[in-house]
Order: C-alpha cells, then sequence, then structure tokens
C-alpha cells in the first residue's frame, strides 16, 4: 500500500489531501497510544518501583539518653548505632524487615528493668525518624522522656529505601520461592494433559466421520463462559471430603496438586483445543493421497502429516494453557489448599498482610514466566509459512468404523467431564445443606443476606461487562486500523502494535496490583476514577486487549489495501471510507470483540480483584468472596448467574451476527 | 472514554448533590460488620440522628485493613465502624486515627477501649475464639469431642482439624497470640508444632473453618463463635466448644479518621457507638458487647462467653505481629507443603 503512495506523482492537491488524513490518523492513535501507556505501562512501572521500596530499622537516626537512680543526672547522648556496636544485639539480618517491622528500644539496654527508677530520653536525629510509644505514634528530633514503664513499650519504626532486599527476603523464604516451582510444575503439568485432549479432540472433530461434531463444539466451549473459580467449587462437591465421588481418589485429597490440574484442565480446554482445531482444518489432501500411495501406515501417516500441519497450533496452545495455569488466582485459591501458588501468594501478601512490596515482588516474578512464554510463542509464530498452497484440496475424512467410535467414546466422555461439572454446580447451588439436608431450595440466591455485594454485584457486572464490550470494541478496532491501514510512521506504529501485544503477557493480578500503586495516589491527575466503574472498564479492557487486538488485525488484513488507494485517488477523506467500507465488511469480526469481552468481564476476577469499591463489587468478585467466607453453595449459585448470562449473551451474539450477515455480507 | 464517563458522573452529581446536601450531613463509613447487620445499624443511628446519613463502604476485614492502609495518604473514610482492633491498631500506629474520647466511654468495660487518653479506638462488641465440632462426622470415625486446646494435639484428630491461617486470616492470628498470652511464647510454640501434625488445611478466612466443619470437610474447625451459631441455625450438625484454658478475642471497635472533613458528624457517631442503646443492637448478632450488663445470651450460645476471654494485650499482639508471623511461616508454611 505504500508503494501507491510513495511514488505517486507529486501532485500538490493529493499530497496535502493524504498528509492531513494521516495527520488525523496519527492523532488518532497517538490518543490510543496514549491510553494503553496510561493504563498498561505506566502503573507496571510504579509496581516495579514498589517492589524494590524496602523497610529497613535506620539505627543512626535515634539518640537515646539514661538518667541515673534519681531521674534527674543524664549520661551523653548515643546513638542506637554506637549502642548496638558494643553490643551487637541486632545483625545486619535483623535490620531489613517489612512496612509493619518494630524493634523493641529495650534491646540497646541490656541492663533494663522496668521497675527501675531510671528514666530514658529518645529522638530522632532526622525529621522522619518515627517510633511507636505503645501504638502511639511520635515522630520529629525533640527529646521525649519516659520512665521505665513506659519506655519498656517504646518500639522503633523501620525507614523507607531503596533496594532489592524484598526479593532477597522473597528467596531466602522457602515457602514463597517453593511457590515458583510448584507454579511452574502445575502449569507445565496442565498443558501437557490439556494440549493432549484438547488435540485428540481436534483431531476427532476434524478428521473422523462420527457423529454430533457441532453438538461436541458447543460443549467444549462451555468452560470460557465461568470463572475459574467454578470448577474448583465443583470439585469440591465431586471429590471433597463429602464429595460424590471421593472414593475415585483412592484416599488423596482434592485440595492441592490435583484439583489444580483437573480444575485447569476444564477452564483452560477451549482454548486450546479452538486453537487446534483451526490449526487442523486447515489441511490438503494431497499430503494425505502421497501418503497413501507411498503406502504408509496410518502411524506413520499420523506422525508425519497430521502433527506436523498442526505445530504451531500445538505450540500456540501449549503457551496459551501455561500462560492461563500461571496466572490463574481463582482455581488456587479455592481449590489449591496448602499448594502454594504464585498467583495466591499475591493475594495473601496484599489482603492477608497488608505487605504491599512483597506482593509487588511476587508480581514481578510471576510477569518472568508469562513474559518468556509470550516472547518464545511470538517467535515460533514468526516461523509459520503458509500451510495452504492454491492447489491445496481440502481434506475430507472417509468413514472408519473403528476410529469414528473411538473419536465419538472419547468426546463423550470430554462432553461428559465438562456437563458434569457444570451439572454438579447448579446441584449444589440448589440444595439446601449439602450433604445433611439435600432438599431444594433457592434461598442460596438470596445474595443479599450474604457476603459478596448481593444482586447489586450481579447488576454491576453486567454494567461491566457490556460497557467493556461497548467501549473495549470501539478502542480496540480504532487501535487496529490505525496499525493496519496508517501509512508511514513506521516505528509509532512498531511500538503500538508492541504495547497492544503487552497485556497478554501481564497476569490479571499483576495489572490489578499496579492500578492501586498508579492510580491510588492523590498526586495523580486520574485518581478520581479509583473506586468508580471507569477503572475497572478500563483494567478491564487493557487485561483482554491483545486477543481483541488481534482479531481486529486478522479482519483489516483481510481487506485489499487497494481500497485505500482507490479512496484517496478519489478525494475521498478516510473517514468516509471508513464508515462506508471498512467498518461494515468488518463488522462481524467486531461484534465477535465485543462478546470475547463481554464474556471475559462477566467472569474475570483476578484482574479486578484489588480494584473493586463497594459500589462496583462484582458476581465474579462475589462468587470469589463467598467461597471464601465458607458459603460455598451461595458462590455456586451466583457463578451459575454469570454462566447463564454469558450463554445469553452468546445467543443474542449468534442471532445478531446472523441478522447482520444476511444484510451486510451479501457481497462475501 | 474515561474522561467523558468521569465528566458525566460529574455532571450528574452536581445536579443532585446541591438538593440532598442542603442540611444533611453524609458520613463516609469504612466497616467490616455482617452484611445482614448493615441496614439495622444505619437505620437504628439515623432514626436517632437523622441529620446524618450513613454511606457505608464493606469489605471482609483483610480487605478493609488494605484499603485503609493504602489509601493513607488520601484518606477516603470519616469513620471506621466496626473493624477489628488489631486493625485499628494498626492505623493507629501509622497515624491515621483521630483520638476523641466519647461521651459516655467510661461506661464500658476497660478491656474495650484503646489505653491511651484520649483512646483513638473504643469498641464495640468481642468475637471469641471456639472450635466447631462436627458430631455426625465425628460419630463416623468414633471420635471424642475435645475439651480443651491443649486436646487437639491428639493423634486420634489427625487430619480432621482446620484452622485460619495467621499470616492471612485475623483470626487465626487472634488463636495464635491467644494461645502465646496464656502459655507463654515457648509453650505456644510447642503446642502449634504438635498441632500443625493434625491439620489437614489452614484456610484465609476465620469463618471458612467452622462452615467447613458444618459441611463436614473437616470434624474440627478452630473459628470464633459467631459463625458457629450461624452455621447451627442453618442446620449444621456441630456444636460449639469452648476449650477450657480460655480463649482469644478481637474487638469489633469504631474510631475517627484523622483529617476528616465532617469531624463533628463523626464524634455524633462515635458518641453514639458506645450508648446503651448501640450495645443492645450489636447484641442481636454478638454474645459479649463492651457495655457491661447489657448482653443478652443469643440463641446456639452459652451466656458466660465473656467469662473464657483471656486478658487480651492488643498492644503487645499489634509490635509482635511482625515476628510471630515470620516465625510461624518459617515453621509451618513451608513444611504445610507436600514433600515431593
Amino acid at each position: 500500500m505504500s508503494l501507491a503512495i510513495d511514488y505517486a506523482p507529486p501532485g500538490k492537491r493529493l499530497r496535502q489531501q493524504t498528509s492531513r488524513d494521516d495527520r488525523v490518523k496519527l492523532g488518532f492513535m497517538a490518543v490510543i497510544g496514549l491510553y494503553l501507556i496510561v493504563a498498561l505501562g505506566a502503573p507496571l512501572f510504579v509496581m516495579l518501583s514498589k517492589s524494590l521500596s524496602t523497610y529497613r530499622f535506620d539505627l543512626a537516626a535515634f539518640e537515646f539518653q539514661v538518667s541515673d537512680e534519681t531521674g534527674k543526672t543524664w549520661a551523653d547522648a548515643v546513638t542506637a548505632e554506637a549502642l548496638n556496636r558494643d553490643l551487637g544485639v541486632v545483625t545486619e539480618k535483623d535490620l531489613a524487615t517489612n512496612s509493619d517491622g518494630r524493634l523493641a528500644a529495650t534491646k540497646f539496654f541490656p541492663e533494663f528493668n522496668f521497675r527501675s527508677p531510671v528514666h530514658y530520653r529518645i529522638r530522632g536525629t532526622a525529621d522522619g525518624a518515627a517510633f511507636l510509644v505503645g501504638s502511639t505514634l511520635e515522630k520529629g528530633i525533640e527529646w521525649r522522656e519516659y520512665d521505665s514503664a513506659t519506655f519498656r513499650r517504646v518500639v522503633l519504626r523501620p525507614a523507607s529505601t531503596f533496594g532489592i532486599e524484598n526479593f532477597k527476603t522473597y528467596f531466602s523464604t522457602p515457602a514463597l520461592a517453593r511457590s515458583i516451582y510448584n507454579s511452574v510444575l502445575m502449569a507445565s503439568i496442565s498443558t501437557v494433559v490439556t494440549v493432549s485432549i484438547a488435540f485428540a479432540l481436534a483431531y476427532a472433530l476434524t478428521r473422523s466421520c462420527m457423529p454430533l461434531k457441532g453438538l461436541f463444539r458447543g460443549i467444549l466451549t462451555i468452560p470460557i463462559l465461568v470463572p475459574s473459580l467454578l470448577p474448583g467449587i465443583a470439585l469440591v462437591y465431586l471429590f471433597g471430603n463429602q464429595g460424590v465421588f471421593k472414593d475415585w481418589l483412592l484416599g488423596y485429597s482434592i485440595y492441592g496438586p490435583i484439583g489444580i490440574v483437573i480444575g485447569s484442565v476444564f477452564f483452560t480446554l477451549p482454548h486450546a483445543f479452538l486453537i487446534i482445531l483451526t490449526a487442523l482444518s486447515v489441511a490438503d489432501a494431497r499430503h494425505y493421497e502421497a501418503a497413501a500411495s507411498l503406502k504408509a501406515s496410518k502411524w506413520r501417516t499420523f506422525t508425519t502429516v497430521t502433527v506436523p500441519g498442526a505445530r504451531y497450533g500445538l505450540v500456540s496452545a501449549a503457551f496459551v494453557v501455561f500462560t492461563l495455569v500461571i496466572t490463574d488466582f481463582g482455581l488456587p485459591k479455592v481449590i489449591g489448599g496448602q499448594y502454594g501458588m504464585l498467583a495466591v501468594d499475591i493475594y495473601k501478601q496484599v489482603i492477608g498482610q497488608q505487605n504491599f512490596e512483597m506482593g509487588a515482588v511476587v508480581s514481578v516474578i510471576l510477569l518472568v514466566p508469562a513474559v518468556l512464554a509470550f516472547v518464545v510463542d511470538r517467535r515460533m509464530q514468526k516461523r509459520q509459512v503458509a500451510l495452504l498452497s492454491a492447489r491445496a484440496v481440502p481434506y475430507a475424512p472417509k468413514p472408519s468404523g473403528r476410529r469414528d467410535s473411538l473419536c465419538f467414546a472419547f468426546s463423550c466422555l470430554v462432553s461428559l467431564f465438562v456437563l458434569g461439572m457444570i451439572a454438579m454446580c447448579q446441584i449444589a447451588a440448589l440444595v439446601k445443606f449439602w450433604p445433611y439436608d439435600l432438599t431444594l431450595t433457592t434461598k442460596n440466591f438470596a445474595f443479599d443476606l450474604m457476603d459478596g455485594g448481593g444482586w447489586a454485584a450481579y447488576a454491576n457486572s453486567i454494567k461491566l461487562a457490556l460497557l467493556t464490550a461497548i467501549f473495549g470494541s470501539v478502542i480496540v478496532f480504532a487501535g487496529a486500523y490505525m496499525v493496519e491501514k496508517a501509512d508511514g510512521f513506521r516505528l509509532g506504529r512498531g511500538v503500538f502494535h508492541f504495547l497492544a501485544m503487552m497485556p497478554m503477557a501481564v497476569p490479571g493480578m499483576v495489572l490489578g496490583l499496579a492500578y492501586i500503586f498508579f492510580f491510588n495516589n492523590p498526586a495523580n491527575p486520574l485518581s478520581s476514577i479509583y473506586g468508580t466503574m471507569t477503572i475497572l472498564v478500563v483494567c478491564t479492557v487493557t487485561h483482554f486487549y491483545t486477543v481483541a487486538h488481534l482479531t481486529a488485525l486478522t479482519a483489516l488484513k483481510q481487506m485489499d489495501p487497494e481500497f485505500e488507494s482507490v479512496g484517496a485517488s478519489l478525494k475521498q477523506p478516510f473517514h468516509r471510507l471508513f464508515f462506508r467500507v471498512t467498518l461494515p465488511v468488518c463488522l462481524p469480526a467486531i461484534l465477535n470483540i465485543g462478546i470475547y469481552l463481554f464474556v471475559n468481564a462477566m467472569t474475570t476476577v483476578s484482574a479486578v480483584v484489588f480494584l473493586y469499591s463497594t459500589d462496583t463489587k462484582l458476581a465474579s468478585v462475589a462468587v470469589l468472596n463467598m467461597d471464601d467466607a465458607g458459603d460455598i453453595a451461595p458462590a455456586a449459585a451466583m457463578g451459575m448467574m454469570i454462566f447463564y448470562t454469558n450463554v445469553v449473551a452468546k445467543l443474542l451474539h449468534a442471532a445478531v451476527s446472523r441478522g447482520l450477515l444476511t444484510r451486510t455480507q451479501a457481497w462475501r | 472514554m474515561n474522561r467523558h464517563m468521569f465528566f458525566m458522573l460529574v455532571g450528574a452529581m452536581s445536579v443532585a448533590l446541591p438538593t440532598i446536601a442542603s442540611a444533611q450531613t453524609e458520613l463516609t463509613v469504612y466497616t467490616a460488620v455482617e452484611a445482614v447487620d448493615l441496614d439495622r445499624y444505619k437505620a437504628t443511628f439515623e432514626k436517632a440522628h437523622p441529620d446524618i446519613t450513613i454511606n457505608w463502604v464493606r469489605d471482609s476485614t483483610g480487605v478493609m485493613t488494605a484499603k485503609l492502609l493504602a489509601e493513607k495518604d488520601n484518606p477516603q473514610a470519616d469513620v471506621v465502624w466496626g473493624l477489628a482492633a488489631t486493625s485499628l491498631l494498626l492505623l493507629k500506629t501509622e497515624g491515621m486515627l483521630e483520638a476523641y474520647a466519647p461521651k459516655g466511654v467510661e461506661a464500658l468495660d476497660k478491656k474495650f477501649v484503646d489505653r491511651d487518653t484520649p483512646p483513638s479506638w473504643v469498641g464495640m462488641d468481642a468475637y471469641v475464639a471456639a472450635l466447631c465440632y462436627n458430631t455426625v462426622e465425628a460419630a463416623k470415625l468414633g471420635l471424642t469431642p475435645p475439651k480443651t486446646w491443649e486436646d487437639l494435639t491428639k493423634p486420634e484428630y489427625k487430619g480432621h482439624v482446620v484452622m485460619p491461617n495467621p499470616s492471612s486470616s485475623g483470626t487465626g492470628f487472634l488463636d495464635v497470640s491467644g494461645w502465646m498470652q496464656m502459655w507463654g511464647e515457648e509453650k505456644a510454640w510447642s503446642f502449634m508444632d504438635k498441632l500443625h501434625e493434625n491439620i489437614s488445611a489452614y484456610t484465609h478466612s476465620g469463618s471458612k473453618p467452622c462452615k467447613m466443619a458444618g459441611a463436614g470437610e473437616a470434624v474440627i474447625g478452630v473459628s470464633f463463635e459467631f459463625p458457629g451459631a450461624k452455621a447451627k441455625s442453618a442446620g449444621a450438625p456441630i456444636d460449639i466448644i469452648f476449650p477450657t484454658e480460655g480463649s482469644g478475642w478481637e474487638a469489633e471497635a469504631t474510631a475517627i479518621i484523622a483529617g476528616t472533613a465532617n469531624l463533628e458528624a463523626a464524634k455524633t457517631l462515635v458518641d453514639w457507638s458506645v450508648t446503651k442503646e448501640a450495645n443492645e443492637m450489636y447484641n442481636a448478632g454478638y454474645a459479649v458487647v463492651a457495655y457491661p450488663g447489657v448482653a443478652k445470651a443469643v440463641e446456639h450460645l452459652p451466656s458466660d462467653i465473656a467469662a473464657k476471654m483471656i486478658d487480651n494485650d492488643f498492644e503487645w499482639a499489634a509490635n509482635n505481629r511482625a515476628t510471630i508471623l515470620k516465625e510461624w511461616q518459617k515453621r509451618y508454611d513451608a513444611k504445610s507443603e507436600p514433600k515431593s
């Protein structure tokens, strides 16, 4: 497309026309680029600096004076540092602490006795030095005098500095560092299992003649419509200590690695399945014919034709599953038991101990595997070449009794697993008091009487999902249009594309925590959106930006750049072309983006769990909080409400798409 | 787009505000009180003081504390009404609370009032550590009910006890700090070493162990009395046991956030929060309240809970929290991972 412009004759008016258009486009791109910087780059940077913010007792900042028995005559002032040099009561390791650290002042006075008549004075040598008398905060360089009984209650507070101590603490705490190993292990096992199952299913759908393919396809995408907490809850009812199939686990507990893997397979299956299905559906029948004429065995055909043809899909699916599992928070929170996982550690540090710095450290660590997986996947994608040449013949499977029935049986089995989990949740939501009173009731839907936010939370979720779908589609599509159709500014477009790809590698928890640090700062002019629906919409759009962006790009790439050239040569401003041609042609893709954002906004927990406020509680977070408080049945009920809402949204989307397609896409 | 929405909001507020705000003071009140109680508390207070409107911001104790600390430089709350005293002490040490002695505070039980004068927080009611014991599951397993904390270390309970994780649950921490104050640190650690052998899970929430016991996911849940009574009303086959050695406890308390623009209204609310009337209101759910002589027995709970409460030193607990949690994580977090 750039050829047409670069080598166009230097007709004056034409150039002006395009350059004004380009300026407008550049402006648009800058606005959306700025959005991504504010909504993604800046918060992550602030979080990174938070992880380097450490707390340390600065002994040189405190001075003491001790009186004699009369309480009148004072010895020379001496700093805590000098005292410690003589006594060595506080080691270098003890000085590093967290924001909640306290150090008893009496440590520096081995002869201290709280009944003695000796008085003590303490002051800071700098303004920032803070200490507590009991629980009262004192600051400043004024001398303060206390009798022995009160001095017993004096504790020093740490000063904030910068350094890598937090990371040192992290790696020297076995329970925390262990989570890295656990998370990688769980993600790897789940990836292998999920991709194998997904491949088998995709194979069954594309290479066999089994019946009911459409139905299986529908059933297998169900897990996308529920929050990842829901499989956790279902597993508790199925395999918990009072579970229906408890004996199947042979005495092992579902709380822990087993539960995490089964649940992860459930909620990542549709993602892997859809990717591999796409990869397998493009097949060249001539390869199979060649294999057959070379008398290759079925197994050899499978390993030399089928699998290599889908290898990029397999790699892609593996990385998607790996990233999803390692960054997921809801499932291990519900079913993980004592098995430490990185995403849960962030929550424990921030909510349980109010240790924001350590939360930031875990976030930074969680970024590493996610970014690595992302980079490797991108590398692989670049090497992919077109499989289908123009002369390819579409592959059509021939019936084969044994293969087809095997495929059918396997698909039934997996569908049963998916439907069983959902059905279990539905039953749990309707039972009065599991397992002692199995009469049916609707009282678990009386959300207003529980923790979590009640029906208002459900309404908020729908509002969030709608706003995210509407604003998200507009922002994403406009951004993708600028990347694909604007001319020149290669650098700007490159940077923009990079920013748009980044959210994929940023776990939701990390994004949410970064938002607290960035937006909840009175110095930030945007701090007024903190605690509102707006910040939830911004966060959710950003969190799911990448996939939506790629969908829009794919749709735009299908349009011939000639449209732009023709438009320009007819001296049409780009916006006319955009609204008359580009938008109608890409409408199905935009609707897909909308439904994708809607469904994910309904189910997301990790990104918004730190950001909701009382007025903006969400259904998905309510599931988490109700489960946390032990109200598992209402949690299941709310999870099912999310599921049904998403089903309705999907059906509506299908109906609208079909209607629009017949009206606007007749030319296809 | 966010800016657009923001302007729309501001626009809507500027239209709506003048009509409401004329005589009315609105207080933003942060709370961790049970969701079911909020409307009742609000209605009772606003009946007594029609010129003040309460806007609740509610969440669990941990989230509320994290939220308040995160907003340290830019506080959004006027008053905190119904948050753990330990959390309020944490805010106090950050200089976030306005010290104020509410009218009539002398009438309250001393252990429910901050030690300093004027106090930075005043208590409302207490929740007391207790065991929830599932009688149905216990009968299946042939267990006998524990009477003391020490009993929990008996080998017969191996794998049947759940307790909240003190590093992520305030209730968990009150258990641990209670044992330490009763027995001294050394004995408490050796008790927890043995208890750890019997624990099947450490939960993140304080009421969950009791609900797990109620649902038969565990036999014994180390929790507190309130969710026990609630689960029993819902039909859970549990007994609520108060160990004979005594129990750690936590006060729900009230405090004014320093720098509030509505100081007078905030004081009015805190004044009212210590009245006999308010304490009678708290008594609907909580068996122990700060105003002596008010409490009536709550269904499913014994009437002498106050006698089981140990002499809790909140200041000691707050000042030693970081050290205790560090040691706890070192001993049990690492050990509780599966041995591979």
